[in-house]
């Protein structure tokens, strides 16, 4: 398949500013779709509100772009009716952290057959830059113009917390190391998550002098390091993602049972 | 395997169990909340028993996002509620009315605001229900009003949620939901499927008799549907910007709920010629309804669908009446509706009688009124 076979070109121009780091994610998405030979007719995407969640629109499948936060939630109803469907849901930091935050760790824990893919760019960029449960620490957003008082969410480790069974993390400065762990979450069953830290130049990095799409990827590189590699949390200090290290690497890759395969136990019951 | 035809006696949150099985469901997605419970229980064991697929899911919102995603991959979806966990639904109430997605909601109505009366029955939801999410958008709401009708009525939800692709409202009440009583199910049940895109079926006839409800894209069918809650074209091309694409497409939102009311609307008349005519739907109709069937002064109009607003009856009955009296168990909701649709009949007088605290209007309640208006 061709990247304009994948995408429907009749959608076009996009939403997405220049030096936006969703193109870079759609890319590697395509590639890791086309390299295990997915179809797009057996292929739903399902996304919430935000840049990250108008992707499904532009792909040439059936696509769901729902409310804010509520992804993963209709996503579980799409896979339960129809299983032999595949079921990809694009979501970004606040969709899926903040307002989603119940289905997402819900999610985790049920274990559906869902491939979960979380553009985390810091920061609300539709609504023009306003500070997420992923802005770092003092950093500045037009909601936190003295900096960000608050710590952020380390959504990878809570998705391995609450029992997801695949978990990722890589920057758009990854390309190789995405694609790669975007195909074995697709190739994998049960609830699997990739999150990838993208630069929003227009509404991230211009308050935080890195209005250069370079100048963030530079930073990704500088600061990233590999989970097993990466220096622990001091135990008040509860802010891992972004702040001086964004931990990457594929976090866990394992076999929980299946919300599918689950039918019928009542082991705990008297048979009823 | 579903209910045979028989006589029954259940439970009315059983009645509505069994008929939405009959009519075809096959996706539930509950939360517990008293006094809707007994259906998310009961369709738990029941789905699995009809290849169906049951889940509980984290809050109201999931439940209600979770059977959107699920009416979109063709199946038949329902949750069943109350009060506070139809506020929290109200935003994708909006985005099915948006996207055209089948599917039905029952409340099993109790007192509010806020927690209010977990285990009293109220029909505070009425204007929540057709005006709770944000936007101009249309539902279709029915109240029954006995256990036979929690049956006929979920029924009937299904098959017009499937006929006009919008989210339909089952507006019962813990007293209603919580009764038991008799339950016949006939031996021939109209079931009406979705039209769906690039399928003739030899039911045409059950189709809408206008081009305002398009054919349903199911997903995985090589239809490339897009599903948006964004303002989008009939070619789902989004066009937030566009005026002419937002009056086009709410326009015609509205007006396919509206313009095919007649075919909608069920109610029940006793004593047509009467000079005194009770308007009242759900439990808030008992007490009215031994009154009229006792007196020859005093008749009921019964509404069993409440959105799209059945303006039909109404105003047959209040150009014959002398003087109107609206029945309801809450301080005045479709009272407002009711009498905008009389007055322009006509009708002088249109009093309410408006109780709340958890039980229905007895007949005394409802005499003591009507001797106050000085009419019997």
């Amino acid at each position: 398949m061709e990247l304009f076979d994948f995408y429907d070109q009749d959608r076009w121009p996009h939403v997405f500013c220049p030096g936006c780091g969703n193109g870079t994610v759609m890319n590697c998405f395509f590639r890791a779709f086309n390299e295990i030979g997915w179809k797009l007719d057996n292929t739903v995407f399902v996304s919430g509100i935000g840049c990250s969640s108008r992707i499904p629109l532009y792909i040439n499948s059936d696509a769901i772009h729902t409310t804010h936060g509520r992804a993963i939630a209709v996503a579980t109803g799409l896979k339960l009716s129809r299983p032999e469907l595949d079921v990809v849901v694009f979501t970004g930091d606040g969709d899926l952290g903040a307002i989603g935050g119940n289905h997402f760790i819900n999610g985790c824990r049920r274990n559906v057959d869902l491939d979960v893919i979380c553009i985390n760019n810091n920061i609300y960029g539709m609504t023009g830059g306003q500070a997420s449960i992923t802005t770092p620490h003092d950093f500045i957003s037009t909601t936190t113009p003295f900096g960000n008082t608050e710590y952020p969410f380390d959504l990878a480790e809570i998705a391995v917390a609450a029992g997801a069974n695949y978990v990722a993390r890589w920057t758009t400065r990854h390309v190789h190391e995405l694609t790669k762990s975007i195909k074995a979450s697709l190739e994998k069953k049960g609830f699997n998550f990739v999150e990838v830290v993208s630069q929003c130049p227009t509404n991230f990095g211009r308050r935080n002098k890195m209005a250069d799409p370079t100048a963030l990827l530079d930073w990704f590189k500088e600061s990233s390091v590999r989970r097993d590699k990466a220096r622990a949390a001091a135990i008040d200090h509860v802010d891992l993602n972004l702040a001086g290290q964004i931990t990457t690497g594929e976090f866990v890759c394992r076999d929980r049972e299946c919300y599918h395969d689950r039918k019928g136990g009542g082991t705990h019951g008297d048979g009823h | 395997m579903t209910i045979k035809p028989g006589e029954y006696f259940l439970q009315g949150n059983e009645a509505c169990t069994e008929a939405s099985l009959l009519a075809g469901l096959k996706f539930f997605a509950g939360y517990p909340i008293t006094p809707s419970t007994e259906i998310a229980e009961g369709l738990s064991s029941r789905l699995p028993q009809t290849d169906g697929e049951f889940i509980q899911m984290e809050d109201e919102i999931a439940c209600v996002s979770a059977i959107i995603g699920a009416s979109w991959g063709g199946a038949k979806s329902m949750t069943a509620t109350s009060g506070p966990g139809f506020s929290l639904m109200q935003e994708a109430v909006g985005y099915a009315a948006m996207t055209e997605t089948p599917m039905v909601i029952v409340n099993v109505m109790r007192g509010g605001p806020s927690t209010g009366q977990p285990t009293r029955a109220s029909q505070g939801d009425v204007m929540a229900t057709k005006y709770g999410s944000h936007g101009d958008y249309q539902v279709i709401a029915f109240a029954p009003a006995s256990v036979q009708e929690m049956f006929d009525l979920t029924v009937k939800a299904f098959n017009y949620s499937e006929k006009y692709r919008v989210p339909t409202f089952v507006l019962s009440d813990a007293e209603v939901g919580h009764m038991r009583g008799l339950l016949t199910v006939p031996k021939d049940i109209k079931i009406v499927n979705r039209k769906e895109k690039g399928v003739r079926r030899a039911d045409e006839a059950y189709d809408v008799p206008d081009d305002r409800v398009p054919p349903f894209p199911t997903f995985g069918k090589g239809h490339k549907a897009t599903v948006t809650g964004i303002t989008h074209t009939p070619k789902a091309r989004i066009e937030p910007e566009d005026p002419k694409v937002h009056q086009e497409l709410v326009g015609r939102l509205n007006d396919k709920i509206t313009a095919n009311r007649r075919d909608i609307n069920k109610w029940e008349i006793i004593g047509p010629d009467s000079k005194t005519m009770i308007v009242s739907y759900g439990s808030a109709s008992f007490g009215g309804r031994e009154v009229a069937a006792r007196d020859d002064r005093v008749g009921l109009l019964r509404l069993k669908s409440l959105w799209p607003l059945p303006v039909e009856p109404i105003r047959e009955v209040a150009e014959k009446c002398e003087q109107l009296l609206v029945c309801e168990m809450n301080l005045g909701q479709l009272f407002w509706e009711i009498k905008r649709v009389a007055l322009e009949a006509g009708c002088k007088r249109i009093e309410l009688l408006a109780k709340i605290g958890g039980d229905p209007p007895t007949p005394g309640e409802v005499r003591h009124k009507l001797r106050e208006m000085g009419v019997i």
